[in-house]
This record gives C-alpha cells, sequence and structure tokens, in this order.
C-alpha cells in the first residue's frame, strides 16, 4: 500500500533550492500526522552529494537519480526518471515547487500515472486519513480544496506558501540509488540555449520592500520615482502583468499568478487596480499600502494603509518623507 | 510544407469583470454565473490562436482547426477563433461532460485530435482563467504520446522541429522538440489580432462541427463527474481580514508625511 509523502527535489547553484526545503516543510507536517515518511526524489547529475542536506531539511529516505542524461532538465527524461522512483517507493503523494520545473514536469508525470495533478497550492493537509490540497482557482478570488481519487497524489506548492524547517545536520536518513535506465533517443525535448536576464539590484524574492507600478502607472518613464523610492528603501522595483505586457517593465520583475510570488515586509502597491491575478503574487507581504487615485480600486481591500491621490503627486513627496526618515 | 495545427481553447466567463460581481456557491461547490458577465475565450486561449496563426504567416501555408469543450455557448470561442483566421471548428459538446476535471477534459481532447487524424501542432493557452489549473495541455500531450513544451513565449517551425523559447521566472530556455508536439502559450507572446468586422462575418458561416461522448468512442463512466481524479470537497472566498487605514492631508507632503510616520509608528519603516 502507498505509504510516504514523496518531495521532488529542486537545486540551484549547487545547493537544495529554498523552495525544496518549503515544500520537505509541508512534507513533513503532513507526514507526521499520517504516521508516514518523508521521501525525497533527487534527479541530476552529479547530484548525490546534496541527499545528506535533504535528510536535514526533513527528508527521511532519498532516492537518487542520477545520470548524466539529467544534467539539463527535460520533459520526457525527467518524467521517465520519476515514473520509475514513484514505482519504487510507491508514495501516497509526490508533491513539487510551483516553478519551471514543476509547472512543465508534474502535470505530465500525473498523467503519466493515469491521473492529474493539483498546481500552486497554498496547503497540503491530512484529513481522515487523505491528503488534501487547497489551491486558489479564478484568479485568486476563490479557494478550492481537493482529494484525489486516485493514488497518488500530485501537487506542486507555491513559493512561501510554506515554512521549512530547521536545517538539523543530525538527522539520520537513508540513501537509495535508483536507475531509471534512460535512453538518451527517447528524451524528445531538448534544451538548445539559455538566456538569463540577470537583475539589476536587488531580487525581488529576497526584497524587503517593494514599490511596484500598475497599468496607471502609463508609462515606462513614470517608473523612474518607483525607483527612486526603492533605492531610498533598500527594495526593488515590481510591476504587474499590465505594465510589462505594455512593455514598461522587464519580464523578470512580473509580480503575480503568472510571475514572482513576493513576500516582503512592505509592499508600496502604486497604480495597481489589485486584480486578483496580480495580488495573488504579493498577499505575502506582511504590510501592503496602495496609492490609487480610484477610491473603489479593490486593492485598499487588502492593504493596511492608502491614499487616494495621483501617485504623480504623492510619489515626490513619499520620497522626499521617506528621505528624511532614513537620513 | 502544410502544417496542420490544432489549438484547444476553453470559454470562461470574463476574468476582467470586477471582483465584486463574483460570488461562490459554497453548498453547490460552484460559482454563481453573475448577470452581465460576458463569457469570453480564455485570455492565453486566444494568445494560442495567434500563436498558430504567426506560425501559419510565417510559413505562408497551414490549417488550424478550433476545438472547445464546453456547453452549446462554447460554440462562440470557437467562433472568435475562427474569425481571428482560423479554419476549422469542433465543439465537444455533451451533457456527459459536465462537472469533468483536467484529467476527463484532455482525454475528450485528446480522442477527438486523434479523430481528426492529422496534425503536427497542438496548442493550448498556459493555464484557464478560470480554474487556472495549467495542466490539460501536459495531460493531452502524455495521451496522444507526444513531447511536450510549456510557457512558450515564441514559438517557429523549421524542418520538422519546432523551437520554442520557453518563459522561466528568471530569462528563458530554447527548447527544440520533433513533431508532432504539442505547446503551451503564455501571454509573453503577444497579444492576439482582433477580428475585422469582414473576418466575423466569414466565421458566422463557417461550420462547427459538433461531437458527443460517443462520437469519440467514450461512454459517461470515462468522462465527466464519474471519471473524475481531483474531487471537489470545498469551494470558498477567501475573507480578507485587512482593515485598510486610508490617510488624508491638505497637500500630497501632508498626506506623505503622514504615512511615512505611521510606518515608523508600526515599526515597518
Amino acid at each position: 500500500m502507498a505509504n510516504g509523502i514523496m518531495v521532488v527535489a529542486e537545486t540551484s547553484g549547487g545547493s537544495v533550492a529554498p523552495i525544496t526545503t518549503e515544500v520537505l516543510g509541508a512534507a513533513r507536517r503532513v507526514a507526521d500526522q499520517m504516521g508516514q515518511p518523508v521521501q525525497a526524489a533527487l534527479l541530476g547529475s552529479g547530484v548525490e552529494g546534496l541527499a545528506k542536506d535533504l535528510i536535514a531539511h526533513g527528508a527521511d529516505q532519498v532516492y537518487v537519480v542520477d545520470d548524466p542524461l539529467l544534467e539539463k532538465y527535460s520533459n520526457d527524461g525527467y518524467t521517465a526518471a520519476m515514473q520509475k522512483v514513484v514505482a519504487q517507493a510507491d508514495p501516497a503523494a509526490v508533491l513539487g515547487g510551483q516553478t519551471d520545473v514543476g509547472r512543465d514536469l508534474i502535470p505530465r508525470l500525473a498523467f503519466r500515472l493515469g491521473s492529474t495533478a493539483a498546481m500552486d497550492c497554498l496547503n497540503v493537509m491530512a484529513q481522515d486519513g487523505k491528503v488534501m490540497v487547497e489551491r486558489p482557482c479564478y484568479g485568486g478570488n476563490a479557494r478550492a480544496i481537493h482529494s484525489f481519487n486516485t493514488s497518488p497524489v500530485l501537487a506542486t506548492i507555491r513559493s512561501k506558501a510554506q515554512d521549512p524547517l530547521p536545517r538539523d545536520d543530525s538527522r539520520q536518513g537513508q540513501v537509495t540509488k535508483v536507475d531509471a535506465g534512460l535512453d538518451a533517443s527517447a528524451i524528445r525535448d531538448k534544451i538548445v540555449a539559455h538566456e538569463e536576464v540577470a537583475e539589476e539590484g536587488i531580487r525581488l524574492e529576497d526584497a524587503e520592500v517593494i514599490v511596484a507600478g500598475g497599468r496607471g502607472i502609463g508609462s515606462a518613464e513614470g517608473f523612474a520615482i518607483l525607483e527612486e523610492l526603492a533605492k531610498v528603501l533598500g527594495g526593488a522595483v515590481g510591476a504587474t502583468r499590465a505594465a510589462c505586457d505594455n512593455g514598461w517593465r522587464p519580464v523578470s520583475e512580473q509580480i503575480g499568478l503568472t510571475g514572482k510570488i513576493v513576500g516582503p515586509t512592505l509592499y508600496f502597491a502604486v497604480g495597481i487596480s489589485g486584480a486578483s491575478q496580480h495580488m495573488a503574487g504579493c498577499s505575502g507581504a506582511k504590510t501592503i499600502v496602495a496609492i490609487n487615485k480610484d477610491p473603489e480600486a479593490i486593492v485598499f481591500k487588502s492593504s493596511r494603509f492608502g491614499i487616494v491621490d495621483d501617485y504623480k503627486k504623492v510619489m515626490p513627496a513619499l520620497l522626499e518623507a521617506c528621505k528624511k526618515l532614513k537620513a | 510544407m502544410a502544417l496542420n495545427m490544432i489549438v484547444c481553447v476553453k470559454q470562461v466567463p470574463d476574468p476582467e469583470a470586477p471582483a465584486s460581481a463574483f460570488k461562490v456557491d459554497e453548498a453547490a461547490k460552484r460559482v454563481i454565473p453573475a448577470g452581465g458577465v460576458a463569457q469570453v475565450v480564455s485570455q492565453f486561449d486566444g494568445i494560442a490562436v495567434e500563436a498558430a496563426l504567426r506560425i501559419k504567416d510565417a510559413l505562408g501555408d497551414g490549417k488550424i482547426t478550433i476545438i472547445s469543450m464546453g456547453p452549446a455557448s462554447a460554440r462562440d470561442a470557437i467562433k472568435h477563433g475562427l474569425a481571428m483566421g482560423a479554419d476549422e471548428g469542433v465543439l465537444l459538446c455533451d451533457d456527459a461532460f459536465e462537472n469533468g476535471d483536467s484529467y476527463t477534459t484532455a482525454l475528450a481532447l485528446a480522442k477527438a485530435i486523434e479523430k481528426i487524424g492529422e496534425y503536427d501542432l497542438v496548442l493550448f493557452g498556459r493555464q484557464a482563467t478560470d480554474w487556472d489549473a495549467g495542466t490539460t495541455g501536459s495531460g493531452v500531450a502524455e495521451m496522444l504520446g507526444i513531447p511536450s513544451v510549456t510557457l512558450a513565449k515564441s514559438v517557429t517551425v523549421k524542418d520538422g522541429k519546432i523551437a520554442v523559447e520557453r518563459v522561466l521566472l528568471e530569462g528563458y530556455d530554447t527548447i527544440e522538440a520533433p513533431l508532432p508536439a504539442a505547446v503551451t502559450i503564455s501571454n509573453e507572446l503577444g497579444e492576439p489580432r482582433y477580428p475585422k468586422l469582414q473576418q466575423i462575418m466569414q466565421a458566422a458561416r463557417k461550420q462547427v462541427t459538433t461531437w458527443t461522448a460517443a462520437d469519440l468512442g467514450l461512454d459517461a463512466s470515462q468522462v465527466g463527474r464519474q471519471a473524475v481524479r481531483l474531487n471537489l470537497e470545498r469551494l470558498f472566498q477567501p475573507v480578507s481580514e485587512v482593515e485598510c487605514e486610508v490617510i488624508e492631508g491638505e497637500t500630497p507632503e501632508e498626506t506623505a508625511q503622514k504615512l511615512a510616520q505611521r510606518l515608523r509608528e508600526e515599526k515597518i519603516l
């Protein structure tokens, strides 16, 4: 019988990715409620050394598929490898992060296993001996709680939705090597080029302060004052999908359901109406300050502080006030 | 080469409608259709039609078939694709399809694509703007046994292969795969073209074929509620617990000063 909550591990810059520690935290909590082990699937080339880090972050058992064919991500290669790992470990649930890889791999794996996946979940729960997931839908206007009629449960978890466990190097775990028997000719999709869009300054995901602008900013030039405020507060500039689609800001600054998920201490929403699509990306912010000339803008409903005025008038004054505060 | 493309589209309640119009019937676990909210082509699906048209324009040849599964009204979503420039339409309409999940939807779409027979490229929006699931494209690809690439900002076809620029959180990958293949399209591809009046009139005269579950060789136990993998236990609207403190002043300077002061008092700044 299926037993275990499996986490699909991801690496970033040679170490375990932060999202993976978050998913391990979620898996640990559910597994403990159900009296089941936490399993981790570690796929890649030359990655075996990271197994101990996964154990330190909460895994009891790590299944390692170390294969040169997995050096770069491919949907075909990773799906086939995961299929092998799932067949060997027989988990009750397989959880990934809502990441570049998770968004692509988990649905395909789910259908390979004769099921489907619940994507972008905020929470995983154990209820009546079953694993259930909670996810936003209708652009964040509603939430759905799902159970599965088939096993295993397959889901991805949104970044910053779950807390990682503190790292504990005294934790013990078991490492199992899996030979996925991958065949190079069966990997049809191949990454032939990669372009990194380097972010200047602080990464949005790490920023304590974010000054974000939307359609109401009206132009690329309009963002200059947002940049200045971000600089004074040691923060970063973010944007809505509308602002990015209009070419005012680079796609790498897009915050929302289809962009980045951020969780700063302070989030300025400037000229942003507050469409749930965008708010889904910044709902992790501790304090939201909305500046919008429309008093009816829905953004005020999720904001701790609000100013109803034209940002062109307010922002220069706010910049000066913050400069004084910081001086 | 004459490329056969299939674009799967979904009709959804207009996601641009005001959030205040959005209501959920928790007992029935469904969204209450709001009066005056239009049914539209799901945003990313319109962009997927645009992707197909750009490929057809670049190759100077090709056929685009639009498929939609849904109620009779979903014919309008297909007609919109035809007005944009697609060639044929197929509507999958049957009571048996109702209350399915992305598994049952993918199954019906895959069967329809197999029934159409000739296909080189199957395109989808990255996720539907109602359930935001983002799984159906991968599902259809798996059922057809063809490679899939998700989150495309551009797709080009050359020498029996596709090259896809895939949007990442920091940058993008270029991915190649042999045809036939499935690709899901993201908003970074660009705005879909707007049909001209003449095209809308032409599309009105184009035939849309309707297939039922039986036409696809499926019975009610394989599609719709009886076959779902994903059970909807609960559907609800999250409540915002934030009380907004509106800061006011005689001048923008005074307002800004007050805000800065409040942020300092609350130890946020």
